[in-house]
């Protein structure tokens, strides 16, 4: 046993020196009184170790004892895990009894006496290798594979696997041996560091799949695929937690991660309360079923804060070498990143740019590279796909982590204090944001097989559109409303009637909150007939008064269900306001 | 003041004599067997241990090292910052170290380390508690709900401390807890007469620095008000107010004290751990299955409105919500500006526990109130105005004086009821965006609106503070 003794301390900092080798990112435990504190090992220099501490080191002392543990941080992987709430380090919180985290309690991340009804996949005598698919339980509503150790290296042969039956998480379920004769007993569980890639797949593939979130402004126009990765950067109460959960609840996936990053608490606390009510359309079962939840709230210690976002991303590598879809959220990156800083002043490392550390952007391009969509060893697919929220300071993206980001992600949803503050939700600028699956032709093939053969063209017009509403908005400020021709205020509510009816959406409305591909490409059809048109208008005065009757015709419209008979009944109307004014001699565009 | 500062020393305790090192905030010495934020009595000034080199620590004194020698006796006190906690606390006042200031005997209670572990997240409720003020600014636009942490931002020319005095009393709450950081003398004197004159003196626990006591000091006001607020709530599943006024200065010290240890500044020179430092104490309201909460409501002293300030920013990003106080100068009156004012709980319970209509009604007016702004830049840069424009002005001028003025004092309820009439008033009912069925069920029954003064508080004038509310307050008090 290596151990070592406490010689410097400073917050949650502390020099150690060893009595013997330690690993870089090597934990360890310094004993205070009757518990133990989780720390990781972050630089070393002769005897001494630096070690950063997960929790608060009020009252440790200069000679407390420290015991290296030989492994690095590294999370249980198993069936059991979909459904839990786990603190940054995978501490299972609702094994903690108590109203407060006192400190130096950790709990089993899974729940080690737990039986499973076991299927084989292989027979005696297979070929295997790493992440080769042994068996299955059914965990919820997924197929749970039990997989050969995702550390082993090279081929394997399955000297016995275990029959169909009832077992425990700890029995051995399969023993595997390699070419030399040394045997391998496998479990249902096993661990990995969560700083390392979990791959479990053979190669990596260009996402095309659409990843349904049911928000029209994504959906439509900055859409997300599958094993695809974008940000959502926005000043505080913009929307971005409200937009993460709407994609929590709302994606078709197999598998949601929610990592709580520094963020509140009763954030957390509403996905505990609502999802387990709250069904999946998919499955049949609750929306908490397909759920984990990784809750570093911002007061827990930082240092598990830096780890959460790991922690989330290695579970998900988990559920992704099974072939399943795993989305990974993660709330807030920044301070995910101010956690690093933290560290690292403390460490009084030469600082970078706002007294970041200057690899910043390279630790957030190697995390966001850890998404993607995947061919698994046996050929099936998998994916992870990767939303994280910034939160820049000022709410200026002229920031290190809105840039470090911006390089690393697809797609990239800005959220506007503007249209914050006006009540506009999702407030998603239409036209900073970017979504570079737009270019890509599997993606635009794929949609125009699921939506419609002119998709492209339409979000392209469309995105037109609100750009000349934009420009035709300033010409008529910086002129006056009598000034400009009145075609300046019909393009400009035509962009208005697209923000009102189709950017904004009501996350909070049952109806509303939701849109389907079928009900997006009625919309998109509709959008573009009525911006197609030209109306009569003898003066600007009844353009708006026009406009604001079709919006609210139209928004009667999105709070109905689609195609129920309360939606029939609006659309006419809407047809016929749009008649009342519509010139029928030919359709000029605008 | 200074001889009762801190707790009594205990005798057997080791007295070292030797100073090596005496910077503005922090000294130096050699000692053994000292643990990390354990507090010490240096020449019987408080001071903390902030980081322990080998024999070497380092302490911070919080009222600053003039005067001390080289040979100044320091005895550490084997604990970190704690209070004494009780139900003798109710209607004390202490200062930062738990020590009364009024005169009065020190409580007995259990001590316990101030600045505790965090509240495991499994074990909060979700926040359903509706807190009503009968301000429509926070009531109607913001539904404040018992578990919540919210501070107002506002110009320090505004009357924030009477706002949240008047909130408080006004609350429902079992327990105020006031933590004044850098308090004006006068406006802790005004804090205590007001609720010390209530029939139920004892619901005030306050843990006071003032402009006169030094500034690093304030840096344990709002754990001292958090871990008393923590007992009530926990132990007496009481629902506990904890008023924290003012923030920004409880970040200046931070500050100061980042900077005398030679941390690298991040931005507007705060700490780059100006975010958990914050989190921290604001993550401390709850919301507990017992029935017991821990609601903050703090206030944010900002800048000639720039909330773009690492302070404000910081608190933004983790509060749930802010309320914005300003003048309205249309109607000469401070109202909670609907614009940049938010909570972030309201959804919880407005068309839930509010009239079904609560929601839409609330957003179609402050767009509308949104469009009367655009007017008025419209105005301002002289161009005509359409129609519409001049009824959203008239619209907003009626909504400032009726609803958003700080002294109106109703029910929620009546707020909507208001807002329909002002709809129907200005607008025809398809500009309103408004769920037909709504429309169909308020509309016709929204009806001139009766007396206008018989809306206000005559009790209540912020801008010039009297003591004399409580009279008018005293029924929430049972
Ligand atoms: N789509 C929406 N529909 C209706 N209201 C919304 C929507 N998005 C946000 N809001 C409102 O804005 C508030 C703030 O949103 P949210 O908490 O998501 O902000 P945020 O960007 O995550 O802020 P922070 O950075 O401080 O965490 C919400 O509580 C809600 O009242
Ligand atoms: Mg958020």
């Amino acid at each position: 046993m290596r151990t070592g003794k406490v010689k410097a301390i400073v917050s949650n900092l502390v020099i150690v020196t060893a009595d013997g080798a330690v690993a870089q990112n090597e934990i360890c435990h310094i004993l205070l009184g009757e518990i133990f504190l989780k720390a990781e090992v972050i630089k070393t220099a002769g005897d001494d170790a630096y070690v950063q501490v997960f929790e608060s080191t009020r009252g440790l002392k200069v000679g407390d004892e420290v015991i290296f543990q030989g492994h690095l941080l590294e999370v249980s992987l198993g069936p059991g895990i979909l459904t839990k709430k786990y603190d940054g380090l995978q501490n299972d919180l609702d094994k903690i009894e108590s109203i407060f985290l006192s400190r130096g309690t950790y709990t089993d991340a899974l729940d080690m006496n737990s039986e499973w009804d076991f299927i084989p996949l292989v027979k005696n005598g297979d070929m295997v290798v790493a992440a080769s698919w042994l068996g299955e339980v059914k965990e919820k509503n997924i197929p749970h594979k039990i997989m050969a150790p995702f550390i082993l290296d090279g081929e394997f042969s399955v000297k016995k696997i275990a029959d169909a039956g009832r077992y425990k998480l700890t029995d051995t379920i399969a023993t595997l041996e390699d070419k030399q004769g040394n045997e391998t007993a496998i479990t249902m569980v096993q661990k990995w560091p969560v700083i390392k890639t979990l791959k479990g797949y053979k190669e990596k593939i260009r996402p095309y799949k659409l990843l349904e979130t049911g928000i029209r402004i994504i959906d439509m126009m900055n859409p997300m695929a599958e094993g695809g990765t974008g940000f959502i950067p926005g000043p505080f109460g913009s929307g971005k937690t409200v937009l993460q959960h709407a994609i929590a609840r709302q994606a078709k996936v197999d598998v949601v991660v929610v990592v709580a990053c520094g963020e509140r608490a009763n954030e957390i606390v509403e996905i505990f309360t609502e999802f387990p009510q709250l069904d999946d359309p998919q499955t049949g079962g609750k929306l908490i079923d397909r759920t984990v939840i990784i809750a570093n709230t911002s007061n827990m210690p930082v240092a598990s804060r830096q780890a959460s976002v790991y922690t989330g991303m290695t579970i998900a590598e988990y559920y992704r070498a099974m072939g399943l879809k795993v989305l990974v959220l993660a709330d807030s990156t920044s301070r995910w990143a101010q956690a690093l800083r933290e560290i690292s002043n403390r460490m009084e490392e030469l600082p970078g740019p706002d007294a970041y550390p200057m690899d910043l952007p390279a630790v957030v391009s190697g995390f966001y590279a850890r998404a993607g969509q995947v061919k698994l060893v046996n050929g099936k697919d998998g994916s992870i796909t990767f939303i994280g929220t910034v939160s820049p300071a000022g709410g200026n993206l002229k920031e290190p982590v809105t840039e470090a980001t911006k390089k690393a992600a697809h797609s990239f949803y800005a959220l506007s204090q503007r249209r914050a503050d006006s009540k506009r939700y999702p407030a998603i600028d239409a036209i900073e944001s970017y979504s570079k699956f737009l270019d890509y032709p599997e993606l635009v093939s794929y949609m125009h097989q699921t939506i419609a053969q002119n998709w492209k063209t339409e979000v392209v017009k469309m995105k037109d559109r609100l750009f000349k509403g934009h420009e035709a908005m300033e010409q008529i400020s910086i002129l006056g409303d009598d000034n400009v021709p009145v075609d300046y205020h019909e393009t400009f509510w035509k962009s208005e009637l697209i923000d009102f009816v189709i950017l904004q959406q009501d996350a909070f409305d049952s109806v509303d909150g939701f849109t389907s591909l079928e009900r997006l490409k009625y919309m998109q059809q509709k959008i573009s007939e009525i911006c197609e048109a030209s109306f009569h208008f003898s003066a600007y005065e009844e353009v708006g008064v026009y406009f604001r009757s079709i919006i609210n015709a139209w928004k009667q419209i999105n709070y109905s269900a689609f195609q129920s008979e309360e939606f029939k009944n609006f659309n006419r109307q809407l047809d016929e306001i749009v008649n009342e004014r519509k010139q029928t001699n030919g359709n000029v565009t605008v | 003041m200074k001889e009762n500062k801190q707790m009594e020393t205990l005798p057997f305790k080791k007295i070292y004599t030797r100073v090596i090192q005496i910077t503005k905030a922090t000294c130096t010495l050699e000692a053994t067997g000292v643990g990390c934020e354990e507090m010490a009595l240096v020449d019987g000034k408080s001071a903390q241990v902030i980081k322990i080199n080998g024999r070497q620590v380092t302490l911070q004194v919080f009222e600053g090292t003039e005067g001390i020698k080289t040979d100044a006796e320091v005895v550490f006190l084997g604990k970190a910052p704690s209070l004494k906690v009780s139900d003798e606390m109710g209607g004390r006042f202490f200062n930062a170290y738990g020590v009364p200031i009024d005169g009065k005997y020190t409580p007995h209670g259990k001590e316990v380390e101030i600045g505790g572990p965090s509240i495991n997240p499994v074990r909060r409720k979700q926040p359903f508690d509706l807190i009503e003020t009968g301000i429509a600014g926070i009531d109607l636009n913001n539904t404040l709900l018992a578990g919540q942490k919210i501070p107002f931002f506002a110009d320090t020319d505004q009357p924030y401390n009477a706002v949240i005095a008047l909130v408080a009393l006004r609350s429902n709450a079992d327990r105020i807890i006031l933590g004044g950081i850098g308090l004006s003398n006068d406006d802790y004197l005004y804090f205590k007469n007001l609720f010390v004159n209530t029939d139920m003196p004892e619901k005030i626990v306050g843990f006071i620095n003032t402009t006169e006591d030094p500034t690093v000091e304030r840096l344990l006001i709002p754990d001292m008000a958090l871990s008393a607020a923590e007992y009530f709530a926990i132990e007496k599943n009481e629902k506990a107010l904890v008023l924290l006024t003012d923030m920004t200065l409880y970040c200046d010290a931070l500050s100061i004290v980042a900077n005398r240890m030679d941390q690298i500044p991040s931005k507007d020179s705060m700490p780059g751990s100006l975010y958990s430092d914050l989190a921290k104490i604001y993550e401390k309201s709850v919301q507990l299955h017992s029935g017991g909460s821990i609601t903050i409501i703090s206030v944010t002293t900002i800048s000639e409105g720039d909330i773009t300030h690492a302070i404000p920013d910081n608190t933004g990003y983790i509060t749930e919500g802010q309320l914005f106080l300003r003048r309205d100068t249309e109607i000469g009156k401070v109202i909670i500006d609907p614009f940049r004012s938010l909570s972030r709980l309201k959804q919880l319970v407005i068309g839930k526990q509010t009239r079904e209509d609560h929601p839409q009604v609330m957003n179609a007016a402050i767009r509308l109130y949104a469009d009367a702004a655009n007017a008025k830049t419209k105005l301002e840069n002289g161009f005509d105005l359409s129609d519409y424009d001049k009824r959203t002005l008239k619209f907003a001028k009626e909504y400032a004086q009726q609803l958003l003025a700080i002294d109106i004092n109703v029910d929620i309820t009546k707020m909507l009821n208001t807002t329909w009439n002002l709809f129907r008033r200005n607008f025809k009912p398809e500009e309103l965006g408004i769920k037909s069925k709504y429309i169909e069920q308020y509309w016709e029954k929204a009806t001139e609106m009766e007396d206008e003064h018989s809306l206000m508080d005559e009790n209540m004038n912020p801008a010039n503070t009297s003591f004399k509310q409580r009279n008018k307050t005293e029924v929430k008090w049972q």
